[in-house]
């Protein structure tokens, strides 16, 4: 037995990573602990005038009820988000899968809206649900609904979680898709000989064996409803009505880029950024353990 | 379309570059703004008019985004060291660059050392009163100002026999008729509702937003507008919104549509409105002054102003300065004001201008361009109504936007919002002051 056969340098292996390690030091580490440098400084928007605060930063967000608010409210839009993007994506999947006619079209049909930016997705709705702009507040109208969701706050929120799982669901639908087709046929047949009925061929067959993706896919999600959605929520909402569709991303955006409050933004971001490792950690230690690769 | 002009200005500017002669070292200026559509052309014509004028200096525009996206390059640049020299900044950064000593260069300082003849009283002081200190120094150039008037449909009024309101109670009955008469979802709204039912108000009934002048006088400024007047204004909004006599239109500008669709047929919103009414509209039209509450003594006072002036920045060699100085000192020519005044619908910023435009008879085929004129020039302005600096003024407006959203959604009362309003906002207004170099 060879163990080291190939590699004889030692300096090889090293030279490889670099360029990767690299990266990741540069615009990974480096912004981040730029940030929390940052969160500890009360700076002006120019940067003229720097005051080391210790963790006043941090101190106020917590004195803030609303920002309590914030944190919860993240976690329902969140959970909200990646539920229904992640059920809606897989029943589309599950469709699409079968030999239909022309089921290479709807595929690339259900993968376009990925590819539109954040921004565009909450014009897009607003043009159908704004209450006086959109095509579809009419109809809800019509039908006896108060739909105006400038003012009902449980409407903005119904809006943003609509529009940031519409966007999420063709990425979804893409690795579910991949995920069907690589579970062998045969395991299907073996199934139906035995005599097992559609639904059941689904729960004990199909999701088990998606479960690798359905994991992966959890986490990206709630990652994404994390990080991602301050675009849809800017153009659509802009936090309001009140502070009912305010995210702690979209705070952190807000206060930062658009207030110039940086040493608050740093600080909420560096929150944010310790919520996502503990989720994920928890995600990994405890729902992995259901996942059969 | 942004594109298109900003494809437009970058060709304009290589051809410049090419036709330059390099022996004849000409200074380049550079100028950001967020001016898109008609008004970019506006921008791009002064720039290659004043190019022409001269062989010194060279202004080069460029289109940076809408105006918080070009105050976030202008500030991100200058961190990064390499700071344009003209920056527009829409009126709500007033001081958070008035606050940047030393990251702007002050425009009567500039003057003064360019040497260029410069006298802050050929300006109409409703404007420049914004960008000036208590001492009347002139800290930025007034570029384009726009005040809150109020659009009327003149085809719904005359349908529903209704004449054209001149006080709140007025308008209050007039949307009211509206309401009853063909428009169900909205008889009166507005944009930027902070702006126009808050700031707007407190200056047209001469009442202090904050202290200090509202904080011209200085950054310790405490906010104040939780005062009997803005919460009756604000309990009868809230109270009209029940039925739908007045309806809520967001909190920026994006329910404009209302108004020239014919949904709304009385929306109060700024004077730089006109040119998408006057695309879109198909009704006859006026903009007419805010409503007043004729028990407020004094009322109405004079209006406030919105929009954007240049301020200068810091740190730039002396030859620079001069051509800048120049520059500005080209804007403030009479005929080019009229220009500005005609092309973008923007008001012209001096005396004399507006003048020349009355001369002219501009106003009579389009009143509605007066019509901020007159409301900027009711009174001589007061401590309350010569303008607003407040720091963090984004952040505060949504705040205050929040709290009155949670009026008109009926989970507050409107002295309840008011309250928190003004209470948040001075939370923030001590976090600016801490930030502010002294």
């Amino acid at each position: 037995m060879q163990k080291q056969a190939i590699f004889q340098s030692k300096l090889l292996p090293y030279a490889l990573v670099a360029p990767q390690l690299a990266i990741v030091l540069i615009f990974f580490y480096w912004p981040a602990l730029q940030a929390v440098i940052q969160s500890f400084l009360l700076q002006d928007a120019f940067g003229l005038s720097t005051t080391f605060v210790w963790f006043e930063n941090y101190v106020e967000l917590f004195r803030d009820p609303a920002y309590f608010e914030a944190i919860v409210r993240t976690f329902l839009f969140s959970f909200a988000i990646a539920v229904s993007s992640l059920s809606f994506a897989l029943l589309l999947a599950v469709m699409a899968d079968k030999p239909l006619r022309g089921s290479m079209l709807y595929r690339t049909l259900l993968i376009w809206p990925y590819a539109v930016a954040p921004p565009v997705v909450g014009v897009l709705w607003i043009f159908m649900l704004h209450p006086s702009l959109g095509v579809l507040s009419r109809y809800l109208r019509a039908v006896g609904i108060d739909w105006n969701p400038l003012l009902d706050g449980d409407q903005a929120a119904a809006l943003i979680i609509l529009a940031a799982a519409w966007k999420q669901i063709s990425y979804n639908f893409l690795f579910f898709l991949a995920g069907l087709q690589a579970i062998p046929k045969s395991v299907f047949e073996a199934a139906a000989i035995d005599g097992a009925r559609p639904m059941r061929r689904f729960w004990t067959v199909t999701f088990p064996l998606l479960s690798p993706t359905i994991f992966f896919l959890l986490v990206v999600n709630i990652v994404y409803a994390f990080f991602d959605t301050f675009g849809i929520i800017d153009t659509m909402t802009r936090g309001g009505p009140g502070t009912s569709t305010v995210t702690l991303v979209y705070k952190v955006y807000s206060d930062g880029l658009l207030g110039g409050n940086l040493g608050s933004s740093a600080a909420q971001s560096v929150i944010l950024m310790v919520m996502v490792i503990v989720l994920t950690g928890i995600q990994f230690r405890f729902v992995e353990r259901k996942v059969t690769y | 379309m942004a594109l298109r002009h900003f494809g437009a200005a970058a060709a304009f500017a290589v051809m410049v570059g090419m036709t330059a002669s390099p022996a004849l070292a000409v200074t380049e200026i550079q100028w950001w703004h967020a001016m898109t559509g008609a008004n970019n052309d506006v921008i791009v014509k002064l720039a290659t008019d004043f190019n022409a004028s001269q062989t010194d200096y060279k202004v080069i525009p460029t289109y940076k985004g809408n105006y918080p996206d070009t105050m976030n390059a202008g500030i991100a640049a200058f961190r990064a060291g390499n700071a344009p020299h003209i920056m527009q900044v829409f009126e709500v950064g007033t001081a958070t660059m008035m606050a940047a000593t030393g990251a702007v260069k002050p425009v009567y300082k500039l003057m003064a050392e360019a040497g260029e003849k410069f006298d802050p009283k050929n300006y109409l002081s409703a404007i420049t009163g914004y960008y000036s200190t208590s001492k009347g120094e002139m800290l930025s150039f007034p570029f384009n100002s726009s005040s809150t008037v109020m659009w009327v449909n003149l085809d719904e009024l005359k349908k529903a026999n209704v004449e054209i309101p001149k006080t709140w109670p007025e308008t209050f009955a007039a949307a009211k008729k509206l309401h009853d008469n063909g428009h169900p979802t909205c008889g009166f709204s507005g944009s930027w509702i902070t702006w126009v039912n808050l700031e707007q108000l407190s200056a047209w009934h001469n009442v202090p937003l904050a202290s200090k002048a509202n904080g011209l006088d200085g950054f310790d400024t405490v906010l104040e507008f939780n005062g009997p007047l803005q919460v009756k204004h604000l309990e009868k909004l809230v109270e009209l919104q029940k039925d739908k006599t007045y309806d809520y239109a967001g909190r920026t500008n994006t329910g404009e549509g209302r108004f020239t669709s014919g949904e709304c047929p009385i929306y109060l919103t700024s004077s730089a409105f006109f040119g998408n009414v006057k695309a879109q509209a198909k009704f006859a039209f006026n903009a007419v002054p805010m409503p007043y509450y004729p028990d407020v003594k004094g009322a109405p006072q004079n209006s406030i102003i919105g929009g954007a002036s240049l301020w200068v920045m810091g740190g730039k060699s002396a030859d620079e300065y001069k051509g800048v100085a120049k520059f500005l000192t080209f804007l403030s020519d009479t005929d080019r004001q009229v220009y500005i005044h005609k092309a973008s619908g923007y008001l012209p910023i001096t005396k004399a201008a507006y003048e020349k435009a009355k001369a002219e008879g501009f106003y009579k085929d389009q009143p509605y361009l007066e019509t901020p004129l007159l409301e900027l020039t009711n009174k001589e302005p007061t401590e309350n109504s010569r303008g607003l600096r407040l720091g963090n003024m984004v952040q505060l407006r949504d705040v205050w936007s929040e709290e009155i959203e949670q009026a008109l959604a009926g989970k507050k009362t409107a002295k309840q919002a008011l309250d928190a309003a003004v209470e948040r906002g001075n939370t923030m207004l001590r976090q600016f002051e801490k930030t502010a170099v002294k």
